[in-house]
């Protein structure tokens, strides 16, 4: 403690108090207060204490392993399928006159990407490579492979008045996909390379049918499909066609237990299939359980509302017992005490919050796996981003509560400001999951809870339908930009603070 | 206590705080629920069973805010200003003093409470029918002759009153006023995040059902009332019992130690 005194008072000219002395006079002050150095150090220790509660609280042993891709991702695979074996080289060509629909009850639904064509799959194994061309309900013909790759073909329903024509040629590990709406003239949907194929492949004909969104639910469905015109060519060693559901038992959208799985009937060369599931990456719906990171990090909540109170009261304490007036008769440039005291608080919040942030991760993902609970995987990279995001997160909280208590110089109105712009946005997405999506969208772009969307590590994919809402992890915002937002109005805080502080008599 | 009641009402009255912070907590009561009931769509593929109720009154989750602040600050104020020494001078009988506070915060929370809770469902009765929530959907207008709603409204009311209660509590246990209002709002905001973060079903349902503000706002439901974890006048009353408890260990603390 008396160095720091001494220097400042003997080592410098009187009169002379540049910015870094003011640093030091802010360092000084936040550090010397122990509560507030405490107060940082809980704030740390409370995302790494809930990180473990949100580790240790969830068990889920005895679940279903997740089917993953090549690429690690997790992904649902559960279809009908019509099958042969393809020893080699070899094409198939069919023609979808009919798809349809319908909910657990029979009655006829909307599902978007009820799905109807052919696919030549690695095998009957959740999880191997494909390559498929479709008819959908309402997105056309598409071309699919490897669970996240979509590529559209001739567009509009398919009807026994406008059937379509599809046609997969695989050579080796490139597998080339065609359709037609007059099986004459053929149009290239696009030419793959499905990585991991191997030799002998099972192709055929398939039925898929996701969940459809029903409110912020989902409902399972079935789809029917009517095949004609079935062609091969090429080395398919013959046998007759089977039929089996891939990923039977598997609970979600693959599989529902709920449903029987599909069926297939034959005659006079017309084969009407009925299939549920789906074959696309995997969401945070269609893997009912299943945590992302920023599940584990939900102890920067009470450290918000901590670094909060500090920054408040790092300007309010000097109100409250006058050291303002003095603090502004050693540096009469009062814009340059309010930096000073942003950068002081600032970047401490941010060394606690980054501590807290690295150790909770990785302790909260192994208690969770240990638990059986199956995480989204993140790349090295996106951790970090997590990570930092939720310091920088804290930090950015800490400032606006210095700016607010700066422009309200009372606690407790400040306080109850930044918790209820920043923390209540939140709470109304995620503790009201009924909150219809066009609110929560709302909320999560324009209020300061934007900033949370710095923790999102799950993406929406367009080929599949699914409630995108924050309450599921999905943010209308990139995740830095969500961070802006909060930026912004702490710009906009520290400008009116340091307006006023220069105004305002202390 | 007359005396006592007269103090603190002119407390209230002359200081600007108040009156401010009663008018913003009407405020943004009013501006949130409007917000949410102008966002709200009832389309042609359905209304998805919305509590049309609720979530008229979802402002409430923000003017409490400003509810706990009006009490956590009128305590934390008396001691940061040195108030505090006349008031115990003049006043004291300490329990005489808090319950008077009380009193007052009661009287002057309620009357602004009732203000802001008509004003939402006011807003939700203008705005619904305008997004498609109409009679003939199945979503009649708000209507206070509407026994679910009534008691949400008045359980609203009640509900605000018993968290500037809790708030006074805890403020008087505490005294700073940064302190005192994070404990209220961590206590209000935090468990509620805790309980939706926990894998463990037993645990999550046991926090909705002792959270303040879980327990309290189910007296805000009118439709599927099995599915709640707590029924609604049950909720209210574990919401009372945290006040009760706040307020007994103010008055303890008050009590015991010197001001």
């Amino acid at each position: 403690m008396t160095p720091a005194v001494a220097a400042h008072l003997s080592g410098q000219q009187a009169g002379r108090d540049g910015f870094p002395q003011l640093l030091r006079a802010e360092w000084t002050k936040f550090w010397t207060v122990r509560g507030w150095a405490a107060g940082m150090a809980v704030a740390a220790l409370m995302m790494v204490l809930f990180a473990v509660l949100a580790g240790i609280s969830s068990n889920q042993h005895g679940r279903h392993a997740v089917p993953v891709g090549l690429g690690g991702e997790p992904v649902t695979d559960g279809f009908y399928f019509v099958h042969r074996p393809l020893a080699g080289n070899g094409s198939i060509t069919v023609s979808v006159s009919a798809l349809r629909a319908d909910n657990p009850q029979g009655q006829p639904t909307t599902v978007p990407w009820a799905k109807a064509g052919l696919i030549i799959k690695a095998s009957t194994r959740q999880g191997s490579p494909y390559a498929a061309i479709m008819a959908t309900s309402s997105h056309g013909v598409r071309m699919q492979y490897n669970y996240i790759n979509d590529t559209a073909g001739i567009p509009g329903p398919v009807s026994a008045a406008s059937p379509r024509w599809l046609r997969l040629d695989r050579s080796g590990d490139m597998v080339t996909g065609y359709d037609s709406a007059d099986g004459t003239r053929w149009t290239k949907v696009g030419t793959v390379h499905v990585a991991g194929l191997g030799p002998a492949v099972q192709g055929g004909l398939f039925v898929a049918s996701p969940d459809s969104v029903q409110g912020i639910g989902t409902d399972t469905s079935v789809a029917t499909a009517a095949f004609g015109d079935l062609g091969t060519q090429g080395s398919w060693p013959g046998g007759n066609w089977t039929g089996g559901q891939v990923g039977a038992g598997f609970p979600g959208s693959s599989g529902h237990p709920a449903f029987d799985p599909g069926t297939f009937t034959e005659s006079g060369g017309t084969f009407t299939v009925t299939g549920t599931g789906d074959i696309a990456p995997a969401v945070r719906e269609s893997l009912g359980g299943a945590g992302v990171i920023g599940d584990i990090l939900f102890g920067a909540f009470p450290a918000l509302i901590t670094v909060i109170m500090l920054g408040t009261l790092f300007i309010t304490a000097e109100y409250r017992d006058d050291m303002i007036r003095v603090t502004l008769a050693a540096s009469p440039q009062r814009g340059w005490v309010l930096a000073a005291k942003a950068i002081v608080l600032g970047v401490v919040t941010f060394a606690a919050g980054l501590a807290g942030a690295v150790v909770a991760v990785p302790v909260g993902e192994r208690l969770a796996r240990a638990n059986g609970v199956y995480l989204f995987p993140v790349t090295l990279a996106t951790q970090l981003r997590v990570e930092a995001g939720t310091a920088a997160l804290l930090t950015a909280a800490s400032v606006l509560a210095l700016a607010v208590g700066t422009i309200f110089r009372r606690s407790a109105g400040a306080v109850t400001a930044v918790i209820a712009a920043i923390v209540l946005p939140y709470l109304l997405v995620a503790q009201i999951p009924f909150l219809p999506a066009s609110v929560t969208g709302w909320l999560t772009r324009v209020t300061p809870a934007a900033a949370f969307a710095v923790q999102q590590t799950v993406v929406p994919y367009p080929q599949v339908t699914s409630n995108y809402t924050p309450y599921n992890g999905y943010y209308p915002l990139a995740p830095w930009a969500g961070l802006a937002v909060l930026a912004g109005y702490v710009l906009l805080a520290l400008t009116v603070a340091a307006a006023l502080l220069r105004l305002r008599d202390a | 206590m007359r005396p006592a009641l007269h103090a603190e009402w002119t407390k209230m009255r002359t200081l600007a705080s108040p009156l401010w912070l009663l008018l913003g907590a009407i405020a943004v009561t009013v501006a949130l629920s409007a917000a949410v009931t102008s966002v709200l769509t009832c389309g042609t593929t359905g209304c998805g069973g919305e509590d049309t109720t609720r979530l008229s009154l979802t402002g409430v989750d923000l003017g409490q805010a400003l509810v706990a602040t009006l009490a956590a600050g009128a305590v934390s104020g008396e001691y940061s200003t040195g108030m505090i020494r006349t008031t115990l001078t003049a006043m004291p009988h300490r329990a005489t003093l808090l319950a008077a506070k009380a009193v007052t915060f009661t009287g002057v929370v309620t009357a602004a409470g009732t203000i802001a809770v008509l004003g939402s469902l006011l807003a939700g009765r203008l705005l619904l029918p305008g997004h498609g929530f109409t009679a003939a959907r199945g979503y009649p207008a708000l209507s206070l002759a509407d026994g679910p709603t009534l008691r949400a409204a008045a359980g609203s009311v009640l509900y605000l009153t018993l968290i500037a209660l809790l708030s006074l509590g805890i403020a008087t246990a505490v005294r700073d006023s940064a302190t005192s209002i994070g404990v209220v709002l961590g206590l209000l905001y935090l468990l509620p995040i805790i309980s939706l973060a926990t894998g463990n079903p037993h645990l999550q349902r046991l926090l909705q059902q002792t959270g303040p503000m879980n327990a309290g706002l189910a007296i805000q439901a009118t439709i599927d009332l099995r599915s709640l974890p707590i029924s609604p006048w049950a909720g209210l009353g574990v919401l009372a019992a945290w006040t009760a408890a706040a307020l007994l260990t103010g008055a303890l603390l008050l009590r015991l130690r010197d001001a």
